[in-house]
This record gives structure tokens, sequence and C-alpha cells, in this order.
């Protein structure tokens, strides 16, 4: 495809996977992508480790926010999803939240405006892990009718079930971890698409004809929107966490 | 060349398709969620909660047909 105003500036690859390989200096095929999940899982720790690592009658200034903030997944995301039965998931939702949190406000970042996310690998292997964790529960919990009672809803006549056992296994056990999956990384990508196409729109007319001041139009609407993906960021990371929450207690109490 | 066509054509229709019915969906969930945080201010909190899954589930279908745009675009382009 020939994108008109860009070709003139910029190249545009015919692969998309040739911008990822680069610098290709790191052995096991670490890349640009890996290289920014490490960073993520490191800016995690530390922000969840520093600021809390010594016991204080007085928290500082970046302890109340780290604080505040594991206090909404704890209580608004855990608590108030799962029921009382919650801290037994806090292990994995979260470190999940903060590093889905970090991965995402990497599209953000100056110098970086990566988002890790919009590689499908990260979002698919968080869903197969909550797709584990989520049948394991069930699974530990109710034994095998955990089973039988998510594929049988009650109250459904005898002839039916020839329809809605399908249904139910489909959309239970496969369409909820590919939407998941699925939902995070449309997100991330569509974006990451929309600032780059509004960014190079306003350097291409810049480079082209910088008297003509009509990249500012295409600047004003990056900026803008710079600032919805803040928020998509945090609202994604947010839903990720808040479903799998959801999931797990439908695996807890599942209808009878 | 004509599938080449027949596949942009389509990628095009998919996303445009798509968007339509979460649209629609979208600003049911968020309408009634409104109406319901006017009436109950008290459970504001809750119904936020609760309106952010419902988009969610709404928002996956025009996300495959996103995902499904992706697709046909590169098979075409």
């Amino acid at each position: 495809m020939k994108v008109p105003i860009l070709a003139q500036v910029v190249e545009v690859p015919s692969d998309v996977n040739v911008l990822f390989d680069w610098p290709v200096v790191l052995p096991l095929g670490i890349n640009r992508v890996v290289l920014l999940m490490f960073l993520a899982t490191l800016a995690t720790f530390l922000f969840l480790y520093l600021p809390i690592r010594k016991a204080r009658a007085v928290p500082t200034k970046m302890g109340v926010v780290v604080e505040t903030m594991v206090d909404f997944v704890r209580n608004g995301i855990a608590r108030d999803t799962i029921g009382s039965q919650s801290a037994k998931y806090e292990w994995l939702l979260i470190p999940m939240f903060f590093w889905l949190l970090f991965l995402n406000l990497l599209e953000v970042t100056p110098l970086i405006n990566f988002p890790v996310t919009s590689r499908m690998a990260i979002p698919a292997f968080l869903a197969a892990l909550v797709w584990v964790v989520f049948v394991f529960v069930g699974l530990k919990k109710h034994g095998l009718s955990y089973i039988k009672n998510s594929l049988i809803p009650p109250g459904v006549p005898k002839l039916l079930l020839i329809l809605v056992i399908p249904i139910e296994l489909i959309s239970t056990f496969l369409i909820r971890p590919i939407s998941l999956a699925v939902r995070l990384f449309a997100n991330m990508i569509a974006g990451h698409i929309m600032l780059t196409v509004f960014f190079l729109t306003s350097a291409s007319y810049f480079v082209l004809e910088p008297k003509a001041v009509a990249f500012v139009v295409p600047l004003a609407f990056a900026i803008v929107i710079t600032g919805f993906e803040i928020f998509v960021g945090v609202l994604q990371a947010f839903i990720f966490t808040l479903l799998t929450a959801v999931y797990i207690e439908s695996s807890i109490h599942v209808e009878h | 060349m004509e599938a080449d066509a027949a596949a942009l054509i389509g990628a095009g229709l998919a996303y445009g398709l798509a968007a339509i019915g979460p649209g629609v969906g979208i600003g049911i969930v968020v309408g009634n969620a409104v109406q319901a945080m006017v009436r109950q201010p008290e459970m504001a909190g809750q119904v936020r909660t609760t309106m952010f899954l419902g988009i969610a589930f709404t928002e996956a279908l025009a996300l495959f047909g996103l995902l499904l745009f992706f697709i046909l675009f590169g098979a075409g382009g």
C-alpha cells in the first residue's frame, strides 16, 4: 500500500516485523519489544517495592500513591467482585494490573512511544494464564461438576440442551480468553495507529511545506489523542484485571 | 488484482459494519448507567464499574471487526 503524503517523507516497510528486530545485538532473540517488556517489569517491581520497603508511621508521598493504587486494586476490583475470598487471588490481580499499566503507558512515554501490549504475544499469554487460573479454581472448588454446571444453565428444557451446551462451551472456554486478549491488543494497536498517523502526517506537512502551517491541525489532533490514549491505557489495564476477577468469581460461584 | 480489490472493499465493510452494533450498544449501556447514577447517586461507584464491564463486552465485537480489517487489508494490500 502507498500512503500518498507519508511516502514522500518516510519509507513505509512492506513487512511490519522489520521494525522490531532492531537492534539485533542481544542473544536469545531479544529485540526491542522484549527489552521494553523487561523495562516495564523492572518499573513495576521498583514502583511497588521502593516506596514501601521500610515500614514508616507516616508514609512518604510516593508511598501514599502506591498504597492508594494497591488499595484500589485490592478493594475496588478484587474484593468488590470476588467477595470475602479475594485475598487468595491478589498474587495474580495486583501485579497484573501494574504490569499492564506500565506496558500500556509506554505508548505515550516520550522517546519510547511503543505499547508493548500491541504485540499479540503478551495479551495472549496473559489470557492463557487467566484461562488456566479460572478453570483450575473451578475444578478445585467443585470438582468435575464445575464443567457440568458451567455447561448446563439451570432451568433449561431437556431438548434445548443440544443447542445450549455447544454455545456455553464455546462462550465460556473459547471466546472468553480470546476476547480478553483481543480487546487489549486491538485497543492498543488502534491507539498506536491513530497516534502514528497524526504525528507522521503533521511531520510530513512540516517537511514538505513548512510555510503553509497546515501541520498544526494534525498536531493538535495528535496532542488531544495522546491525552485520550493515557485514559485508554489505564482503562484497559483496569478492564483486564476486572474481567479476570469476574471470571474467577464465576468459577467460584457457578450456578447450579 | 480483482481479488485484491474485493479484499480491500471487504476490509472497509468489515470494520464499518462491525462498528454499527457496538456503537448503538455502548450508547445504550452508558445512557442507562447515567440514568441509574442520577436516580441513585449513592450507587454511582458500583454502577460505574458495571458500566465499564458492559462497555468492555460490547466493544469486543467492534474490535473483532478491526482485527478482521487488518487481516483482509493484509490479504489485499
